[in-house]
């Protein structure tokens, strides 16, 4: 490499240079002397001719192209030595920049963890997510028998796999527990691509119902449970009671906890004991994925998929009419929801980094005016313009690059934090962290931005006569000078009202989502899942509701419960059941979807106490309409005017169906208020909102079995949740060792949780913006006092001449106050224009809410005249006798 | 902008062109180029020191001229340039680029007359 080796070779080309240009001197003094010039003169005329010797050298080196380098560590050193100069300025502006960087960097590291990386399955793009789509339900369950249909006659998957999720209750491995399972169809594996890190997955036909009882544990269950002891193959364990023998061990692989849930034991489809599991026309919450053949697109597996499900409403009629398949890429479904959020959050960091670059490049601007005369001399001594800007622009990119080491401190920091808040909803929140991605991110913010800041003051050299301006002194040229930085100010302004507006809409939707009733009171209301001993799966529907009976009285008696319910069947916000009818006096229709469908809630007589809903009509279910009295339910709002328009629905009767081609003619007792089941935004916009209160002692027998596995209980009571929870527990495990209750959550955290990504985006919102306030404060603090400080003689001279102080007040304010009306303007019309992006996290505000978008305005101006006011009061303080001796 | 100012704009463009004609007569030093050129021109080409070593150091970075450090007629040190064969093309292709555009903008002259 020959400019390398010229790079080292620096001094000895110096020197050449040298001995080149005085060779040139020398020769041309000789030749002068001898047409007769005196010595002198001949060297006065030889270095006129010439010109100055340090800029030809200078134009020399600049010739080279390995000047590059040369004049990079040139310029680097210059820069550091600057840097070491100024310590306050330097201080301030790299951490500025770090704080910017360092919330770019943070957020990023969300952002790639969760939408750059790519599914971590082998080829992620072939999986799709299945559904049925139905009546109501546009990714609803899919039947079994349908699925095994669809496996058998698709031409467009390589493998296709169905899934349920399930509780268990474990005993026989110390103490007994609930775990989290899946039921999954014998390709799950294959299709994910997941091999065992232990043993072996399923083969074909070993999902079959009645198949022998098989069992994969996953990798932390396996640690937890077993010491993650490698002779665990063929031993078994009990599941429910029943002994299932482990073939497997199931690697964590954080994609399959994001996409299916956080499982500890994987059980062959067969498994499930659910007698409604043969039943085309059943919706039991069984979802599928795919992959699809090489080659193959989601169009080309939809057409088929339809081709397939139109055969199947024909051959089965009255099972699948209006049945279809719904295929989604599986990267769609689990990030469709949180892209928005982060893109959200993704551009309001941006922001924060743009507005600490305009911060440091207004810092930078007025430091260049400072600098002048330092770079009139290196011009005077043959630096370029070209040279000066590469200069001024090495030294910003060095301010950037310490800002972003800072920031990268910062963001590793504040990651963490960042991780741990992060909501639920919000998938792999686990495999965030700073890799090589975020690393080159970091490296490429904080490069560009530092050019970005760089250049204004850089251009402000490269335009204007530095060796001019060194002439004129001290002379100030006025306004035009301080366009740039007055532009910066206005600018920042404008990007802190867009984060405000932001921030602003994220607490009007926070604060109206807060005041909506869910239609319950969500006060003291503890959940929790209680698991029968695994004895009582084989027991009688009798002997079940026996045991139900006595945790009622056991619970009722537990110091604090004010009132309980179980609750199986549908669970507000967090689960939903349906349940098929008809009206009293018609025929049965033949099809399931040409029935009334209706969430269903199967509780006790407390319910309505427990959960504080409202009783409008008639009355609720009582202790006595048990499983031997006849057939009664209560209904809510949405229920009466959708079927019994302008009608009493209290005392009418109707057919319902209990999914075994049996029905039993109920009557409705009650009315009762509507419950936000969907969640408190999108309530209102779903399909299937009718609601029925079913009581629990009248559930039909088979589905009294299911039961007997467990169900969900609400309690109301006064006290500390946790405690009460403990002393419920406790009074459980006293009935029997191997009754377990698990998963407690108060109805409070459960509507908390249903708003988190909102809450969250909220709050990260709502911290950018304070920050981009506090920057915009300073900037604007910063040109002010800067300006005011140039006015200075001219303020001098105005007060000589008898004007007030309260003119040089307002003379001061009237700079600040249109650069805060001219940001406010471009501001408020950006955000106008920006916030659209936001739409879908917002509920009830419009994205030019009125309200929020005076409030943000008046908020930003009073701070940023609050900053304004400090200069402006020093300048009136000004003597004029001192001003106009100043310079 | 004044006469001076245009012939200066003028040599810029073509004093890399004339270097390499001079400098292909065999090797030659910095000074001796100066006052050659201004033989040749008969003094109509004042050429600048700051542009001169300039455009030698350019030429020697690209590989048009190779440097070499001998003595002169007097016994001193002083460096000299020769052409390389990269630089013999350089000058060929320059020549004939502006032979066309002289001769085209002679007809140009001739015809607007």
């Amino acid at each position: 490499m020959y400019w390398l080796s010229r790079l080292f070779r620096k001094q000895q080309t110096e020197r050449e240079l040298d001995s080149e240009l005085r060779f040139h001197l020398e020769q041309r003094i000789a030749d002068l002397v001898e047409k007769g010039a005196s010595r002198d003169e001949a060297m006065r005329q030889a270095r006129l001719e010439f010109g100055g010797v340090e800029a030809v050298k200078e134009e020399c080196r600049e010739s080279r192209r390995v000047h590059f380098l040369e004049t990079l560590l040139q310029d680097l050193r210059y820069a550091l030595r600057t840097m070491r100069r100024s310590k306050g300025f330097t201080a301030v502006a790299v951490l500025t920049l770090a704080l910017g960087i360092g919330a770019n960097t943070a957020i990023f590291s969300v952002v790639n963890g969760v939408l750059i990386n790519p599914l971590p399955f082998p080829h992620p793009d072939e999986l799709v997510a299945l559904h049925e789509s139905k009546l109501n339900f546009e990714r609803g369950s899919i039947s079994y028998p349908n699925f095994l249909d669809w496996q058998r006659e698709n031409h467009s998957f390589s493998a296709m796999a169905v899934f349920r999720n399930f509780g268990f209750n474990l005993t026989g491995a110390g103490d007994a527990e609930q775990v989290r399972g899946l039921f999954v169809s014998s390709d799950f594996f294959d299709v994910l691509g997941i091999t065992p890190a232990l043993g072996r997955t399923l083969e074909r036909g070993e999902d079959a119902i009645g198949g022998a009882p098989l069992v994969m544990i996953h990798h932390g269950l396996w640690q937890r449970k077993f010491g993650g002891s490698a002779d665990i193959l063929g031993k078994t364990m009990t599941l429910d009671g029943r002994e299932y023998t482990i073939i497997g061990v199931i690697p964590p692989v954080a994609g399959l906890d994001r996409g299916f849930g956080v499982n500890d034991v994987y059980l062959p489809f067969g498994q499930w004991n659910n007698p409604l599991l043969p039943k085309r026309t059943v919706g039991l919450g069984i979802h599928g994925v795919g992959r699809l053949k090489p080659g193959v697109n989601v169009s080309q597996a939809r057409a088929d998929m339809e081709q397939i499900t139109r055969g199947l409403a024909t051959a089965y009629p009255d099972e699948d009419k209006g049945i279809g398949a719904t295929l989604v890429p599986l990267r769609q479904q689990i990030l469709g929801p949180v892209q928005q959020f982060l893109i959200v959050l993704l551009a309001a960091v941006g922001f924060v980094l743009l507005i600490a670059c305009v911060n440091v490049a207004n810092l930078l601007l007025a430091r260049s005016s400072a600098r002048t005369s330092e770079f009139a001399i290196r011009v005077a001594l043959g630096a370029s313009q070209s040279r000066l800007v590469r200069q001024l622009l090495t030294e910003s990119v060095l301010l950037a690059a310490a800002g972003g080491a800072l920031g990268l401190g910062l963001a590793a920091w504040g990651e963490a934090a960042l991780v741990r808040t992060l909501p639920d909803t919000l998938p792999r929140a686990t495999e965030i962290r700073l890799d090589a991605h975020v690393l080159v991110f970091t490296m490429l913010i904080s490069l560009l931005s530092g050019i970005l800041f760089g250049l204004a003051p850089a251009m402000k050299i490269s335009k204007s006569n530095v060796l001019a301006r060194m002439r004129f002194g001290g002379l100030r040229t006025g306004r035009a000078r301080n366009r740039a930085q007055n532009a910066l100010v206005v600018a920042e302004i404008a990007m802190a009202v867009i984060l405000l507006a932001s921030a602003g809409l994220m607490i009007r939707t926070l604060g109206h989502l807060w005041t909506i009733d869910p239609g319950f009171d969500t006060h003291h209301v503890l959940t929790f899942g209680l698991s029968l001993p695994p004895s009582m799966s084989k027991a009688t529907p009798q002997s079940i509701r026996a045991a139900y009976r006595q945790i009622d009285t056991r619970l009722a008696s537990v110091p604090g419960v004010e009132a309980g319910s179980f609750l199986w069947g549908a669970f507000p916000l967090q689960g939903d059941d349906e349940a098929l009818f008809w009206l009293e006096g018609r025929p049965r229709p033949s099809s399931p979807n040409d029935m009334n469908w209706t969430l269903r809630y199967v509780v006790s007589p407390d319910y309505l106490k427990t959960m504080g809903i409202s009783l409008l009509r008639g009355r609720f279910i009582a202790a006595h309409d048990d499983e031997h009295s006849p057939h009664v339910v209560a209904v809510d709002e949405v229920f009466a005017t959708k079927f019994f328009p302008n009608e009493d629905p209290v005392g009418k009767r109707i057919n319902l169906d209990d999914g075994n081609d049996h029905s039993e003619l109920t009557e409705i007792v009650g009315l009762v208020r509507h419950v936000k089941q969907w969640g408190l935004d999108s309530d209102d916009t779903q399909a299937l909102r009718a609601q029925m209160y079913v009581p629990f002692m009248q559930l039909p027998d088979p589905a009294m079995i299911l039961a007997g596995q467990g169900t969900g209980v609400a309690v109301r009571g006064n006290g500390d949740p946790n405690a009460q929870f403990d002393s419920i527990r406790t009074v459980m495990r006293q009935m029997n060792a191997e009754q377990v209750v698990y998963a407690p959550r108060t109805m409070e955290q459960i509507i908390s949780d249903s708003i988190s990504t909102r809450r969250y985006s909220m709050f990260l919102l709502g911290g950018f913006a304070a920050l981009a306030l506090l920057l915009a404060s300073v900037g604007i603090y910063g040109v002010v006092s800067y300006v005011a400080g140039q006015r200075t003689q001219e303020i001098g001279i105005r007060m000589a001449l008898g004007a007030s102080r309260m003119d040089v007040l307002r003379l001061v304010i009237r700079h600040g106050a249109w650069l805060i009306l001219t940001g406010l303007v471009i501001g408020i019309a950006a955000a106008l224009a920006i916030t659209r992006l936001m739409a879908t996290l917002l509920f009830g505000v419009s994205t030019s809410d009125p309200l929020t978008f005076a409030a943000v305005g008046l908020l930003l101006a009073a701070v940023a005249l609050a900053a304004c006011s400090v200069p402006a009061r020093r300048a009136m303080r000004v003597d004029p006798m001192i001003a106009l001796r100043y310079e | 902008m004044s006469a001076n100012d245009t012939k200066a704009e003028f040599l810029k463009g073509t004093l890399d062109m004339l270097i390499l004609k001079i400098v292909a007569l065999g090797p030659i030093h910095g000074y001796a180029i100066s006052q050659r050129i201004q033989q040749i021109s008969n003094e109509f080409f004042q050429v600048q020191q700051g542009s001169l070593y300039p455009a030698l150091h350019r030429l020697e970075d690209r590989g048009w001229l190779q440097a070499e450090w001998r003595a002169t007629d007097t016994g001193r040190e002083a460096k000299f340039y020769a052409l390389t064969r990269k630089g013999r093309k350089q000058l060929e292709t320059e020549v004939r680029n502006w032979e066309q555009t002289a001769a085209a903008v002679a007809m140009i002259l001739s015809t607007a007359e």
